[in-house]
């Protein structure tokens, strides 16, 4: 017989990746921060601040053009940034990794130098409902522009995409250019089966071109692009411990290739003549001016980090925290809770409102926030940047905890208490 | 803290709010939304001859900030010239409320103000059509 109660052992040590991040030092109001906005953005480890500051105080230097020392060190840290982005989520030949400022950069350079030359008048880009505005306005302005039509994928009352082969038939059609999905809903938490749906999608269509919105993805689990095989897949530095200003695209090399340029000018040219220009080699063509070197660096030292901790323990741990959570939030009266009940299914974001017997919001999540702020807890409430969303769950907004590798149990079990005297103020 | 934002005579007026509702036919009209937040705010008022606020009323929802802001400011120029009321700023919300939000939340706060400039602003500009 085999043993079904394994006793699982904690994935990661907290106490001692805290000390990696001098913020949660930091007390709020008189007390303790309580960090759990992580799918807005996350802290960042000692380690990523000291790369970044280590590349100013010994290697600053402008990077693909000078032949002198710092030049080339400075170089060889931005290009080596590169590959170990393009290692961490297995996407193979490096120059398909493009530097952005961010996932919603990325996003707008595909809808201009892709969508612009491929999406015609009458052709249909499928989004779905779970989108973040970052996925949906770009696509907007394209379809406004070209004269395109966009359709949308809707949810199950689980917060899980309608995309099963059967289903997924009637959103495809012959006019289908592009599908753009995210791999996890910030709202929802939702982990959408993108391997499946790219592969669903192909089989009907083999010419379509998918692009993934991975931003609440690549900070929590082990992707590999290689093995999902995406067209587009987009993601950011500062939702995974690395700093604001650095985003990634990743491109299949076919598809970089015959795209054009998005913005112009240095950098980004193999030879310039007074009348016209020849593109550098990809991914370059798509870096246009100084990048921010410093950013990759740190994404870089992000990226090692995060390989330090595991992503398979880092998905775990968060695993854990959910499930916790969850059982917490289900036990105070009042609470609903959005998404999936499937753990698996679910990463660590968690949306939730107090409403009241007729079932309304009954303490906005703005005046929940606040309350918890107080407390020294800081959660996100509002739309989330996902409007469209919160209409089809027919709420204005929403309070939303997201977790990472430094949050612990301890922290929810100051959130409960935390949300109860919200209620008492509120008499909710 | 908590208890400063949220003192209860803030939450009594979120809880019970006077002036609100709706009128037919106002005479100037705005609405405004918080993008933060989705806080919406309707403010209406109805002028006697003599350019007096004679009803001003509120609706929509939100936050108890915005809310309770536009419950008391609706309250507050009832009976008022019309050219006393946009004289208001922020410091005249702020002691209205009676609570000083931080800076986030101030935009909660403030909505009700914005909703009456932009209701003035298109008053006069129907009157000059």
């Amino acid at each position: 017989m085999r043993q079904i109660a394994i006793k699982t052992k904690i994935a990661l040590d907290t106490e001692k990746i805290r000390k990696d991040f001098p913020i949660l030092k930091r007390e709020i109001h008189g007390k303790p921060l309580v960090y759990l906005d992580n799918a807005a953005t996350s802290q960042k480890p000692r380690q990523v601040i000291e790369a970044i500051s280590n590349f100013y105080e010994q290697h600053n230097a402008n990077v693909h053009r000078g032949v002198h020392k710092l030049s080339e060190e400075a170089t060889a840290a931005f290009e080596g940034a590169r590959k170990k982005v393009a290692d961490f989520v297995n996407a193979g030949d490096v120059r398909q990794i493009v530097f952005t400022r961010n996932a919603t950069e990325a996003i707008n350079l595909v809808a201009y130098s892709w969508g612009r030359k491929n999406i015609k008048k009458g052709d249909e880009i499928l989004l779905t409902q779970m989108e973040h505005h970052s996925n949906l306005v770009p696509w907007q302005i394209l379809a406004k522009e070209v004269g395109a039509k966009l359709k949308f994928i809707p949810i199950n009352e689980n917060g899980e995409l309608r995309v099963h082969s059967s289903e997924l038939g009637k959103y495809i059609t012959p006019k289908t250019k592009l599908v753009a999905i995210t791999h996890v809903s910030n709202v929802l938490g939702t982990i959408n089966p993108i391997k499946q749906t790219i592969s669903n999608i192909r089989d009907l269509r083999s010419d379509i071109r998918v692009l993934i919105d991975a931003a609440q993805a690549v900070p929590h689990m082990i992707v590999s692009i290689q093995n999902i095989r995406p067209d587009f897949y987009v993601f950011t530095g500062h939702k995974m411990l690395g700093p604001t200003g650095i985003g990634v695209l990743y491109a299949k090399k076919e598809l970089l290739e015959d795209m054009d340029p998005f913005l112009s000018g240095g950098d980004m040219i193999l030879e310039v003549d007074w009348e016209r220009s020849s593109w550098n080699y990809i991914p370059w063509k798509f870096e246009a001016g100084t990048p921010d070197v410093a950013g990759a660096i740190g994404l870089g030292a992000a990226v090692d980090y995060l390989n330090s901790l595991g992503m398979k323990n880092v998905r775990e741990h968060e695993k854990e925290l959910t499930l916790y959570a969850l059982e917490k939030l289900s036990k105070v009266k009042n609470l609903v809770i959005y998404g999936s009940k499937d753990i698996e299914k679910r990463s660590g974001v968690i949306s939730f409102n107090i409403i009241n017997n007729k079932g309304r919001v009954a303490i906005h999540p703005h005046d929940l926030a606040s309350i918890l702020d107080a407390e020294g807890i800081a959660i996100r409430s509002g739309h989330h940047c996902a409007q469209p969303l919160m209409e089809v769950l027919g709420i204005p907004a929403a309070a939303r905890i997201s977790f990472h590798a430094y949050n612990t149990k301890e922290e929810i079990d100051k959130l409960i208490p935390a949300i109860e005297k919200a209620k008492k103020i509120f008499e909710a | 803290m908590d208890e400063q934002l949220y003192r209860e005579t803030l939450l009594e007026v979120f809880r019970n709010p006077e002036n609100r509702g709706k009128i037919d036919s106002p005479d100037l009209e705005a609405k405004a939304v918080n993008p933060l937040c989705g806080d919406e705010v309707l403010l209406q008022i109805r002028l006697s001859d003599k350019q007096l606020i004679k009803k001003a009323v509120f609706s929509g929802n939100g936050c108890a900030i915005s809310q309770a802001s536009a419950s008391l400011l609706a309250k507050h120029i009832e009976g008022k010239k019309l050219i006393e009321t946009q004289k208001l700023d922020v410091s005249d919300i702020l002691e209205l409320i009676g609570i000083n939000p931080t800076p986030s939340r101030l935009k909660c706060a403030l909505l009700s103000l914005e909703v009456l400039t932009e209701a003035i602003k298109n008053g006069s500009k129907s009157k000059s059509r």
